[in-house]
């Protein structure tokens, strides 16, 4: 049996991606995903803790715009030690913020390859799929794959017996679509 | 049963796993290539060790060896890619194997019932009784589920 190459490549299609880092692992995230990158810092006053023993990865909330939006570390999410974050994404048309260490680059990728049907368990809900940079292999993550419809119900559960401060717009950089 | 209908031949590459030597059907091999960077990243999968690049594909890697044999290979010497699952679902997967593979003919016995599911046949060379692998029990994958039964009136 003979190895098949990929299948031809059709039109290149390119798609803006920010590769960022949490827990010394780097991954990529479509930058159209991406609304707003804050310093820890910048939310250090307004964010709130949240204690939930189920959901370790949550650890603090967010009043934004009247909804609240929960700030998952990544590092935990993705079952890596924890590590020294520094930024948080706030994911556009998402309740979910993003606590990670840094960014490495943006720039843009062609190839979006499915995750191996060999991995079959949650990966396939944290991966978009994989590309290819410089030869080397970086998973896309979902935006939608870090907090279920259910997870998102109990945070509101918790947060609604204690309303969170507003927060007013302070140091960010706002990305555009 | 008659010795033919007992045995029916087919090309087959025998690899290495540390000490032991299994066979995989060579329809499903792809072909043997020297290790390459492996690259690991978040997931829960605990059979996947990473995955390859290989013209372009990303081929999850396996290593079969501590299921089969109980220890972990002590040296990569080649990955042998294959094939696993079926129609729409086939997939590439990389086997670290830890010697030279060999193309051979041998006359296949089936695997009887009380053998582990990743026996698909035996088959014997060299004095040796070897393990046809079956890689859909061995490697990860989606389960083929089966076909629901039939609604009855």
């Amino acid at each position: 049996m003979r190895f098949k190459p990929a299948p031809a490549a059709e039109p290149l299609r390119t798609e803006q991606i920010i590769l960022f880092r949490s827990s010394n692992q780097i991954f990529a995230i479509s930058s159209g995903s991406v609304q707003e990158v804050r310093s820890v810092d910048s939310l250090a006053g307004a964010a709130r803790e949240i204690g939930e023993p189920s959901l370790g990865k949550v650890r603090h909330a967010i009043r934004r715009s009247d909804r609240n939006l929960y700030v998952v570390s990544v590092a935990l999410h993705f079952g890596l030690p924890p590590s020294a974050a520094m930024l948080i994404f706030l994911l556009r048309k998402s309740r979910v913020a993003l606590l990670i260490d840094g960014i490495e680059k943006m720039t843009s990728m062609t190839i979006l390859q499915a995750l191996p049907n060999a991995f079959c368990h949650e990966e396939h809900r944290w991966y978009r799929g994989l590309t290819v940079l410089d030869q080397s292999v970086i998973p896309v993550v979902n935006p939608e794959g870090f907090l279920t419809a259910e997870e998102l119900s109990l945070l509101d559960a918790i947060s609604a017996a204690e309303p969170l401060p507003p927060t007013a717009p302070a140091a960010g950089l706002e990305l555009n679509p | 049963m008659s010795l033919p209908e007992q045995l029916d031949s087919r090309s087959c590459v025998l690899l290495r796993l540390g000490e032991r030597r299994f066979a995989l059907a060579a329809e499903q091999v792809a072909e043997l290539v020297a290790p390459s960077r492996i690259f690991r990243f978040a997931h829960r999968t605990p059979e996947i060790d990473g995955v390859i690049l290989r013209r372009g594909r990303v081929v999850a890697v396996c290593d079969l060896a501590e299921t089969l044999t109980g220890k972990r290979l002590a040296t990569r010497r080649f990955y042998l890619i294959a094939t696993r699952g079926r129609q729409s679902a086939m997939d590439w997967v990389a086997l670290p194997v830890s010697g030279e593979c060999e193309l051979i003919r041998a006359d296949l016995t089936p695997a009887g019932p009380s053998d582990s599911p990743h026996v698909a046949a035996w088959l014997s060379h060299d004095g040796e009784v070897i393990e046809l692998l079956n890689l859909n029990a061995l490697t990860p994958g989606p389960k083929t589920t089966p076909a629901p039964p039939e609604a009855r009136p």
